[in-house]
């Protein structure tokens, strides 16, 4: 099915069947006038996938939406076209938009949750797409079973009539993906639709997108911040940056020969997986500055964590890898002494580590830090950052005689100037709040740093920054314990790794070897499944600039 | 609604987004709601010193109503109107604003405290707050002013109980809000005493809903008072109270609508006033979500 033309250019001539042309589109924000995108033309060929790709802000969603010829509440186009097929958006009224849309074009949003309406059953959902009254009833049921049965979910009247919360996060995501699909649209645009989803979840979910587009020669534009997924999935790629396209070209060209200095960098702060060239980590000899052991933790009586034996040595970096549900956070909360149902040991420098933080000594909650994973939450909105800083210290350690110098070290730590003390967390991006609390839990100069999951809700290009951060800590000599989803962040970061499946550690050992020989199936699959990509651009190899020993550019 | 919209330019040092009080300000109602607020206190707080009678002279005849040298005529014992009126008005300010202001700072603490403990403390605090809401506001101050009779400290504390609960329960689902916020667990990792996370991590994030509850509670306390004082229950004669004076010269009505029409009018002004402004107040609570932006 992609026999067609090789020419990507922009302009949509030739003989080629542009899907989608669009062409000078310029989105404004009312009643600033700030141009949220400005002047972008781009066409996608039927049966192909266009990645567009930017980070937060960068108005690739916007983008996608007035695909739709949708709008957010005070926006609006104020040049340029969009042609869905024969269409040109524009020139319809609300009813042609409206039955244009789920025929024409459709839209897979980020949550599958929030895209299904949770009194509705599934039956009713799908049934709803099809919202013509040129078929009969006996027909629209045909079509949705058989569409239910491309996206691979079972077609019986029994599961038609369950709910939306009878269903795993990827099978609702599936659902999500047979409603959009199920009026045969010429175009669909996909808002980071696996966002939430596991690596196996996703590769499924990835792969059920690609055969369908094929399959239905539907036009597909996939939005997303992650590089890695669009090179695996996309035709085409298009970068956005503040707004505007920098680069669009086939994925291949892109990936090789980057043109705008952007997505050179967007492609190189992209962690990749590393599954050789690792050095191995010291054995060590002395006793661990953590030990866990026989933990056990749950919630009532629910049990999530079970026999865990874990240890973090002086100046190592461990990484306890795990996807959603695994009991990843529970374990790193009961470190902190912010969870305290669990049973077994907790051994810190030889002394034995309370439950809750409460009846552990000063020295002691001085010495493990904590940052949370949505920088968004964990810095109080009222209190500048400098009072966010001074706070932990001066209850931890005591009243500093020079209060400013506290600051602007724990800044200069976290690689902030030691000007924003005196801003609040609303004047911060989500890379500087993460950095903010970076340097809260540094101020105190603790021994032991457990990071929950600190990059996930950060831009990859920010990721790479905060990475960087956390690198040079480990330099100093502080230990980290390092929890995250992140496979291919985990084989550049971590000394030794943890495989958390199901609230159990299913592998544990250095890195190298769980990368390069993994033993358990788990993490075979999740290395299998983990979406990566090779670069050949010239300055490549330097990618992940926080990784400095030589590292083998074949991954 | 008109968001902030200030981080025009991303270089820039971004500008910090207008607090509750400036969102509210810029809402016509609001500058309404304080001018005409400010008027009726200005008249209450400066009364006294700019009337030309003491309040209990007598000047002129019982309900005469055209009478030399008083403005607004005289009342049922011949006091001057006007000069009653001057002085009438700082008590109930200061009696609504006390209870008010009483009533919201123990209803704070304690929702503050039953959001943030939960458990048993919540249980009890919560149930004992609805024991308390089973009382209509009114019945229960005048079953508590008959049994113990009228005095100033008693309305005070009859009503800020009666506002308590009301307030708790406002406040501590705010406080539920905010406890889930990683902020506040940031603080229990390192040990934070409780009261210090209460104070310091969760009440300055609560002061959006605070603020328009004082607003709510001294609209209502302001009309609790003067009712009370209709009824005879408030503060007793002679001295001069907008509410009593209601009450004293209602039946002087038809010969002289000024002794009942002045202090009705105060005290409507003032209640359309204080309204208006908890009415912007919450307007730009709502608007703003001082929790997570993403």
């Amino acid at each position: 099915m992609t026999g067609y033309s090789r020419q990507n250019e922009s302009t949509g001539t030739g003989w080629t069947e542009n899907v989608l042309r669009v062409e000078g589109l310029t989105v404004i924000g009312r009643p600033s006038d700030v141009e949220i995108i400005s002047d972008v033309s781009l066409t996608v060929n039927r049966g192909e996938i266009l990645g567009l790709v930017g980070e937060s802000g960068s108005g690739k969603t916007t983008l996608g939406l007035s695909l739709l010829r949708h709008l957010k509440r005070a926006t609006q186009i104020t040049e340029g076209r969009v042609w869905v097929g024969e269409r040109e958006l524009a020139s319809l009224n609300e009813q042609q938009v409206r039955n244009l849309r789920g025929r024409a074009v459709a839209y897979i949003p980020q949550s599958p949750a929030s895209a299904l309406n949770p009194a509705l059953r599934l039956g009713t959902q799908l049934t709803e797409a099809l919202h013509d009254d040129t078929s009969t009833s006996d027909q629209v049921a045909e079509r949705v079973r058989e569409v239910l049965r491309e996206v691979a979910l079972p077609d019986d009247p029994a599961f038609l009539r369950r709910y939306p919360h009878q269903l795993s996060g990827g099978q609702q995501q599936r659902v999500a993906i047979a409603m959009a699909f199920v009026g045969r649209p010429d175009l669909i645009v996909l808002d980071e639709p696996t966002t939430g989803l596991d690596v196996t979840t996703q590769a499924h979910v990835l792969e059920t997108i690609k055969a369908m587009t094929r399959e239905y020669g539907t036009a597909g534009v996939y939005i997303s911040h992650d590089m890695a997924v669009v090179a695996d999935l996309a035709d085409d790629i298009a970068v956005m940056y503040q707004g505007e396209l920098v680069e669009h070209g086939r994925t291949e060209q892109v990936l090789s020969a980057p043109r705008h200095e952007y997505t050179r960098r967007l492609l190189m702060a992209v962690p990749l997986l590393r599954t050789s060239g690792h050095t191995e980590p010291a054995t060590r000899t002395e006793e661990p500055l953590l030990r866990i052991f026989e933990l056990s933790a749950g919630y009532g009586r629910t049990r999530v964590l079970e026999g865990i034996d874990l240890s973090v040595s002086r100046g190592e970096c461990v990484a306890l890898l795990g996807e959603s549900g695994s009991g990843k956070t529970t374990l790193s909360r009961s470190v902190a002494g912010l969870h305290h149902q669990f049973e077994g040991g907790l051994v810190f420098d030889g002394q034995a580590l309370a439950g809750t933080s409460y009846r552990r000594t000063a020295e002691q909650r001085r010495r493990i830090q904590y940052v949370f994973q949505n920088p968004y939450e964990a810095l109080n909105p009222r209190k500048r950052v400098r009072d966010q800083i001074l706070g932990p210290y001066r209850h931890l350690v005591g009243r500093p005689d020079d209060p400013d110098l506290v600051v602007a070290q724990a800044l200069e730590r976290a690689a902030l100037p030691a000007s924003y003390g005196e801003r609040f967390p609303e004047q911060l991006s989500g890379g500087e709040r993460q950095r903010v609390c970076i340097a809260r839990a540094v101020a105190t100069r603790p021994d032991l740093l457990v990071c929950d999951e600190i990059t996930s809700a950060l831009d990859v290009s920010v990721q790479a920054e905060i990475v960087k951060l956390l690198r040079s800590l480990q330099d100093d000599g502080m230990a980290l314990l390092f929890v995250t989803h992140n496979i291919a962040l985990v084989s550049n970061i971590a000394d030794r790794v943890a495989v958390l499946n199901k609230g159990r550690i299913v592998e544990y050992g250095p890195v190298g070897q769980v990368m390069s020989a993994p033993e358990h199936e788990y993490t075979r699959a999740l290395i299998a499944d983990t979406p990566d990509f090779e670069l050949s651009f010239p300055g490549a190899p330097e990618r992940l600039s926080m990784d400095s020993e030589g590292r083998v550019t074949d991954g | 609604m008109s968001g902030a919209s200030t981080n025009t330019s991303p270089k820039t040092p971004v500008r910090r987004r207008p607090g509750l009080l400036r969102t509210a300000w810029r809402f016509g109602r609001t500058k309404v709601g304080v001018a005409l607020t400010g008027l009726i206190v200005l008249i209450a707080v400066v009364g006294p010193f700019v009337a030309p009678y003491t309040p209990t002279e007598f000047v002129t005849k019982p309900f005469e109503a055209d009478a030399d040298g008083a403005l607004f005529g005289g009342d049922n014992r011949g006091r001057d109107v006007f000069t009653r009126f001057l002085w009438g008005g700082w008590t109930l300010l200061l009696l609504a604003g006390a209870s008010a202001g009483i009533g919201v700072a123990a209803g704070t603490v304690v929702g503050i405290i039953a959001g943030y403990r939960r458990g048993w403390v919540d249980d009890v605090l919560m149930r004992v707050n609805d024991v308390l809401l089973a009382f209509p506001q009114l019945i229960a101050a005048l079953l508590v002013m008959s049994i113990i009779g009228p005095k100033v400290w008693l309305i005070v504390a009859v009503i800020a109980v009666s506002h308590m609960p009301r307030v708790a329960r406002v406040i501590r689902e705010a406080t539920r809000k905010v406890i889930e916020q990683d902020y506040v667990k940031a603080a229990e990792a390192i040990g934070l005493p409780r009261w210090k996370i209460m104070a310091v991590e969760i009440l300055p994030n609560v002061t959006s809903p605070l603020l328009v509850e004082l607003g709510l509670r001294l609209t209502y306390s302001i009309g609790v008072v003067a009712v009370l004082g209709f009824l005879g229950m408030g503060l007793q004669p002679p001295t001069a109270d907008w509410g009593l004076m209601i009450n004293e010269n209602r039946q002087g009505i038809a010969v002289q609508p000024w002794a009942v029409a002045l202090p009705v009018a105060a005290i409507a002004v003032l209640t359309v006033g204080a309204n208006l402004i908890t009415d912007g107040l919450s307007r730009a609570a709502i608007g703003i979500d001082r929790g997570v932006e993403k």
